[in-house]
């Protein structure tokens, strides 16, 4: 991974819930991180360790408490909430367990939505590549269905287009497969794999399944919000066993 | 603007019955609002419409005669008196032509009228009744008091030796067009009238009191040459006649007493009416706008996590916050909508149902365009305000935890 540009590097990041309480509790320690271009990275751990915060801080939704995190080469700690968003909206896709469509919307429009936050309609041009996304995850028929119409394998297939819809560099996915059944999560995963060799869209997947974490490029594992070890998939077999 | 008019129609269709509530609550408030506006407006311009259909604006009397004391107690001396005020009889006020040029001069001033009038009988064979003789100038009187209009037989017409009566009169006399009365005054003069019209001014007392004759039969018969003992004059807005009627008492020292001075107790009653409805309508915008608050304060509880995927898929606080305050805004003019139609239908309602003695409406009402057009605005911006707490805590909301849930 040496030769690939870097997407984002993360050092000395720390997180403490409740400041200044009785209770403040440290939750991620000193994490050191690095992720290059076009990388498929599994995030494995076991429940407490971090994994959630870490991703939610990754994905701009929740502020570190010290340390330092480069995205695309730019610091985040200093940016304005606004500023946030919209590196957010422009650098960012999202997957999350229970997929989070919006179930007032459409297929087509919850794929269109991270467009349409920015434009504030839905251009044809849009619908013209959300059609194309659904098509490439096999939906293009659903488009027009409600979340609520859709099986769960379907729901999160929508939520990967919606992931990728506006050409994100990088997709945070948060247990993607964590609700489906095995055939269903394999199509998923498949999927996210197949956009990653395409596109060269960069994964960070947080997964408890060691199946699927094997078949990543790589495996992070936290424990006690410290990275344990980085390393290459076919080096640590024993990792996910 | 886009993006939050569109989440903000799309959350509000997904909360279909909470929605639908709400709108419909908005809805009779504004109809509240819009009916008993308009019923007021109605009520009262009808009643100072009836009022003022038979009173001026103005009217210049003459002024009144005083007894004086002639005893002028000196120092040290106790004086005892009893001074009766004199009894008022029918007299001219000085210089009346010159006076009513002035008033009709005066900005504001519409019309101007002399009037010669006095207490009297009218009799016809062994019946009699006591009356209040007008001589008037039928032309200008007309543009004062519109007794043309009020004319239900006969011609509007008083050439010498002729009179209007009213309705009861007529018939507690017996009489009709082309037969003849005699009007006769407490001092004794009495002359023979034939009955050119009968009228109709919509009150029985006034209907029985009132008889017209010209101004020069009014002068001889109550003695006073070439005079009159009123003055009736009309303004163009009938509020400001209270302060015309003080500039000009001010201007020519006469004793002028406009309507509102002698309506003061109706003008009280017209004002309290007007507090209470405003009364009404502020308790029911605020009603509104909690039920408005309420409701948004509980979608964006139950719409965390939609708001929390906004967020992390790009939206910005100030996006979210729009998309409340747009529903607000929404539901208000959505409601005021309906409203107008609901008050619509409640005016109608009032006017098909609730009946005078004629069996006629009482009155018609109109619902003013420029009511329903006020209303609308005003009850989309309450929205718009009853949302600004929900909007913010929306705003505030944290992605993160909003999605964990």
């Amino acid at each position: 991974m040496s030769e690939r540009a870097e997407l984002l590097r993360m050092s000395g990041v720390c997180k403490t819930y409740g400041v200044g309480t009785p209770v403040a509790t440290e939750v991620l320690h000193s994490v050191d991180l690095a992720i290059g271009q076009g990388e498929f990275v599994a995030l494995i751990g076991p429940s407490g360790s971090g994994k959630s915060t870490l991703l939610n801080i990754i994905g701009l939704l929740e502020p570190m408490s010290s340390g330092e995190y480069l995205l695309q080469g730019r610091s985040v700690a200093n940016l304005s909430d606004t500023e946030l968003t919209r590196c957010r909206g422009d650098t960012l896709g999202f997957v999350f367990q229970f997929h989070h469509l919006l179930p007032a919307f459409s297929a087509l429009e919850n794929v269109l939505m991270p467009a349409m936050i920015r434009t504030g309609r839905f251009s044809d041009a849009d619908r013209q590549h959300g059609l194309s996304l659904l098509d490439r995850v096999g939906l293009k028929a659903a488009a027009d269905k409600k979340p609520g119409e859709l099986s769960g394998g379907m729901q999160q297939r929508v939520a990967i287009a919606r992931a990728l819809a506006r050409s994100s560099p990088l997709v945070l996915a948060d247990e993607p497969t964590g609700n489906l059944d095995t055939h269903s999560a394999d199509e998923v995963f498949a999927l996210m794999r197949q956009f990653n060799r395409d596109a060269g869209t960069t994964f960070l997947i947080v997964t408890h399944d060691p199946r699927l974490a094997q078949r990543c490029d790589r495996i992070v594992e936290l424990v006690d919000g410290r990275v344990r070890l980085a390393s290459d998939v076919h080096d640590m077999a024993d990792v996910a066993a | 603007m886009g993006f939050a008019l569109t989440i903000a129609i799309r959350f509000l269709r997904e909360g279909r019955f909470q929605s639908l509530l709400i709108i419909v609550g908005v809805g009779a408030g504004v109809a509240v609002v819009t009916y008993i506006s308009a019923l007021i407006d109605g009520l009262q311009g009808n009643t100072i419409r009836r009022t003022l259909g038979t009173q001026a604006h103005i009217v210049v009397k003459p002024f009144e005669e005083k007894s004086v004391s002639s005893l002028v107690a000196r120092s040290g001396e106790l004086v005892a008196r009893d001074i009766q005020p004199r009894a008022q009889r029918p007299r001219s006020i000085d210089n009346w032509r010159s006076l009513a040029t002035e008033i009709a001069a005066t900005p504001g001033i519409v019309a101007v009228t002399p009037i010669a009038s006095g207490a009297g009988l009218a009799i016809r064979g062994e019946a009699s009744r006591s009356v209040a003789m007008i001589g008037i100038e039928l032309d200008s009187y007309d543009r004062i008091v519109s007794l043309r209009e009020k004319i239900i037989e006969g011609v509007a017409r008083v050439a010498p030796g002729e009179a209007m009566i009213g309705l009861q009169l007529a018939e507690d006399l017996g009489v009709s067009i082309g037969e003849r009365i005699v009007l006769r005054t407490g001092g004794e003069a009495a002359d023979t009238f034939t009955v050119s019209a009968i009228f109709d001014l919509g009150n029985r007392d006034l209907n029985r009191r009132n008889v017209y004759i010209t101004l020069k039969s009014a002068q001889s018969l109550f003695n006073i040459p070439g005079g009159a003992t009123n003055i009736y004059a009309t303004v163009t807005d009938l509020f400001s006649a209270d302060h015309t009627a003080a500039l000009l008492r001010q201007r020519t020292g006469a004793d002028i007493e406009s309507w509102m001075e002698s309506n003061a107790q109706l003008l009280a009653a017209l004002d309290a009416q007007t507090i209470s409805t405003r009364l009404i309508r502020g308790f029911t915008t605020l009603v509104v706008m909690l039920g408005i608050a309420s409701v948004l304060v509980v979608s964006v509880v139950q719409k965390r996590k939609e708001i929390g995927i906004l967020r992390a898929m790009g939206a910005t606080r100030a996006q979210m916050t729009r998309v409340f305050l747009m529903q607000g805004g929404i539901v208000g003019l959505v409601g005021s909508v309906l409203g107008a139609v609901l008050a619509k239908l409640l005016l109608w309602a009032f006017s098909m149902f609730v009946l005078g003695s004629d069996g006629k409406p009482l009155f018609m009402t109109e619902l003013p365009l420029d009511l329903v057009l006020t209303v609308t605005l005003v009850a989309t911006m309450c929205g718009v305000l009853a949302a600004a707490a929900p909007a913010r805590s929306a705003a505030k909301l944290d992605p993160a935890q909003a999605i964990r849930i």
